[in-house]
């Protein structure tokens, strides 16, 4: 058996431009025929904006969602609500530190919250697979009700339907959120300015890497726990900042570095970060490196990433740091006028580097 | 973290830099084997730092770059097979063989799961009997004695259902074909710490004679790639060319013998084909014949499949040191890590991966990573 390259291996038509030969040799063509969903379109980096912008933006186009933002700011009779959906589909359902039902109230929840918004309700939709046990269903809902008591925020509306065995992994819950607006505290990804300074509320990559740990196996010396939590309160904290409160963010899927990218490309400003700041437990940092991960581009679930203007960032800080939630909070960076929408990392050597969004998943490196 | 933070520490990193900076009478071309290092030096910015005293030039050491068009191509024929469960270490699944990558057979329908180890792919195999399991043996000396474990512990526990695509390399014939190169312009080499963990140094030791070739076992964080460096420029400057070792708290000279004999046990020399530079004699492993039965090539019929490297790709040029990733003209434009025309923009040890990922920003540029 002997081919050429670009004859196809698995039975689909490879797409090659033809070589260029007017700037000298170069590499062969890319592979272009993407034809199906895959994995990394759910990454939360390039491919999956790439998915919304070339697939769903063009036909379901509106203001309220072109806004690209946690949640979207819908216009009432009588003024503004905020709506976000979240569909959470974590395995491990279980994890140190959570489970799938608090991650679906307090994701959602903080979602909202990260737009100045108050949050009034929640509605759940549970897609059950035949054969899960109550044991887990129950633990599951147990820890849902816990997350909407602390919150002060019931469901008002709720849906469960089951599948087939097989046809979904245990359960997935989607939960919906309504909040109201009551005062000047209106953040937004497009609202970042040169001079701000960013705050991160606790330490990164907590949750990834404990739904990682546990779900590869992987046995470390302390238990690795989520950072799953609900950020209301924290907001709060800053709510008599109002409109020096410029962007709020929870770097969930993809990480810190994503979100630092999206409101950068949202505000056309530059982020500039210092490599030393960024706050990570040594566990965590010891089981990234083992996976060869990058802790910036990991998720989190209980920590928000503030932008706010340089007069009031001490006071922010010290805001934030008196809630338990913010206790480990730090600056993280600051917003500059050059390279704008971009983030550039200082290290400890007093090198840079560019932290760009990722393609896909992170792919844990060989050695 | 004891032997870590040390070798983290920024002040003592900026000494180094100082020393390499007054030793050096002159700008020399040194080139880091592994893909580890040259994560840390694009990472940290070591190269730029250190511009005027040193050019680093980056190496093959990256296994997943180095893996041939060939034996992805037969990755991807055997993992689009119904039986198969086909596992792999996490960043060979965006490598692009001919036409598609492993991502895309999972999409349509391949079992195709990341492992850390190959004994997780053994026991993948003891818990799934109806099922063919499949490892992509990939990598240097480093990780050839789990692979050659895994494949022993196989034979051992009778398991039927276990094998291996073999696409080992190992670093001393790529050292000699670079410095074989009749443009070679490398004048030290920091060679690669966890591959000499394994393996000693005494290979490096005739290539350091007859290359007059200074060779310094390196390990991978920023003060050691520097200290590695400095030993090289101090070899350099006194006219010296022996090896030595940096990474002393991790390798001895004669390795980990342990690891060497389940090498020697499982697999044998022979030649192979490398991305980008084509066939290195006796380069690479492959399975001793008493362990044909767990050679997937074997098994599913695939040892037959050639396929020739395009002509016109430029990694061999990157690879071997005759082209900085940026230089390319398919650089961040026509090649990206969404759209990697080659495997060094997949893995982020991938030398233009490394750049585009950790790309400077500098103010002259245009908003463009470089």
């Amino acid at each position: 058996m002997s081919r050429t390259p670009g004859k196809s291996a698995t039975g689909a038509a490879a797409v090659r431009s033809a070589p260029s030969l007017a700037n000298g040799p170069v590499c062969p063509a890319p592979i272009t025929t993407v034809d199906r969903v895959q994995l990394g379109h759910g990454s939360g980096g390039k491919m999956s904006a790439a998915l919304v912008a070339e697939r769903f933006w063009p036909k379901l186009q509106n203001d309220a969602l072109g806004k690209f933002a946690d949640a979207s700011v819908v216009q009432v009779s009588g003024g503004e609500i905020a709506v976000s959906t979240d569909t959470f589909v974590v395995q491990p359902i279980e994890f140190p530190g959570g489970n799938i039902g608090s991650l679906a109230v307090n994701g959602t929840l903080n979602d909202l919250a990260m737009m100045g918004a108050r949050p009034v309700c929640l509605t759940a939709g549970f897609v059950l697979e035949e054969g899960l046990s109550f044991d887990v269903l129950d633990r599951v809902i147990d820890a849902m009700a816990a997350a909407c008591r602390e919150a002060g925020v019931p469901v008002v509306a709720g849906d469960t339907k089951v599948v087939e065995r097989g046809k979904a992994d245990g359960l997935y819950v989607n939960t919906t959120g309504v909040g109201v607006f009551d005062d000047a505290l209106r953040p937004a990804p497009h609202r970042a300015t040169v001079g701000d300074v960013i705050l991160v509320s606790g330490p990164l990559a907590r949750h990834g890497m404990a739904v990682m740990a546990f779900r590869e196996g992987l046995a470390f010396e302390s238990e690795i726990t989520s950072d799953s939590a609900c950020l209301v309160p924290l907001v709060q904290q800053l709510r008599m900042f109002g409109a020096d409160v410029h962007v709020l963010r929870d770097p969930t899927r993809g990480g810190a570095a994503s979100a630092l990218n999206e409101i950068a490309q949202s505000s056309n400003v530059g982020v500039e970060i210092d490599e030393s700041s960024i706050p990570v437990p040594s566990d965590v940092r010891a089981a990234c490196e083992m996976l060869g991960l990058d802790p910036l581009y990991v998720a989190n679930e209980g920590v928000l990433i503030a932008f706010v203007s340089s007069e009031i960032a001490v006071q922010a800080l010290h805001q934030i740091r008196r809630h338990p939630l913010g206790s480990h909070a730090v600056v993280l960076g600051r917003v500059v006028a050059e390279h704008p929408r971009m983030v550039v990392l200082r290290n400890a050597l007093g090198g840079t580097r560019v932290v760009d969004l990722l393609p896909g998943d992170q792919l844990p490196r060989i050695c | 973290m004891k032997f870590l933070s040390e070798y983290r520490d920024a002040q003592i990193a900026k000494a180094v830099i100082e020393r390499i900076k007054a030793e050096a009478t002159q700008r020399w071309c040194l080139m880091e084997v592994c893909g580890g290092q040259t994560h840390t030096i694009v990472r940290q910015g070591i190269d730029e730092l250190l511009e005027d005293a040193i050019e680093m030039i980056h190496g093959p050491g990256c296994p997943v770059c180095v893996t041939p068009l060939e034996q992805i191509d037969k990755a991807l024929l055997i993992a689009a097979r119904p039986e198969v469960l086909f596992t792999s270490f996490g960043d060979m699944l965006r490598v692009p063989g001919s036409d598609c990558d492993l991502q895309q057979v999972r999409a349509r329908g391949g079992d195709v799961r990341i492992v850390y180890s190959p004994l997780d792919a053994l026991a993948l195999a003891q818990r799934n009997p109806t099922k063919e399991v499949v490892f992509f043996a990939v990598g240097f000396e480093t990780t050839a004695p789990a692979n050659a474990m895994a494949v022993w512990r196989a034979r051992e526990l009778g398991v039927k259902n276990f094998s291996v695509l073999v696409s080992h390399v190992t670093v001393p014939p790529a050292i000699t074909a670079i410095m074989e190169a009749p443009d070679n312009r490398v004048q030290g080499f920091l060679a690669a710490g966890h591959v000499c963990a394994v393996m000693g140094w005494t290979e490096y030791e005739p290539l350091a004679a007859k290359y007059q070739v200074p060779i310094v076992v390196t390990g991978f964080e920023p003060v050691d790639i520097l200290e590695g460096m400095l030993l090289v420029v101090r070899q350099l400057e006194a006219g010296r060319h022996e090896v030595e070792n940096q990474y002393v708290r991790s390798v001895r000279r004669e390795g980990t013998p342990a690891a060497r004999v389940t090498v020697d046990r499982v697999f044998e020399l022979g030649n192979r084909k490398w991305r980008g530079i084509g066939e290195i004699p006796m380069s690479g492993l492959k399975l001793r014949d008493e362990f044909a039965a767990f050679d997937a090539e074997v098994k599913f019929g695939v040892q037959d499949l050639t396929v020739e490297e395009p002509a016109e790709c430029r990694a061999g040029d990157v690879l071997t040191g005759r082209l900085k990733p940026p230089k390319c003209s398919a650089f961040g434009t026509r090649c990206t890590p969404e759209h990697p025309l080659g495997a060094l923009m997949v893995s982020a040890e991938g030398a233009c991966a490394a750049y585009y990922h950790i790309g400077r920003y500098r103010p002259e540029a245009t908003g463009a990573a470089t």
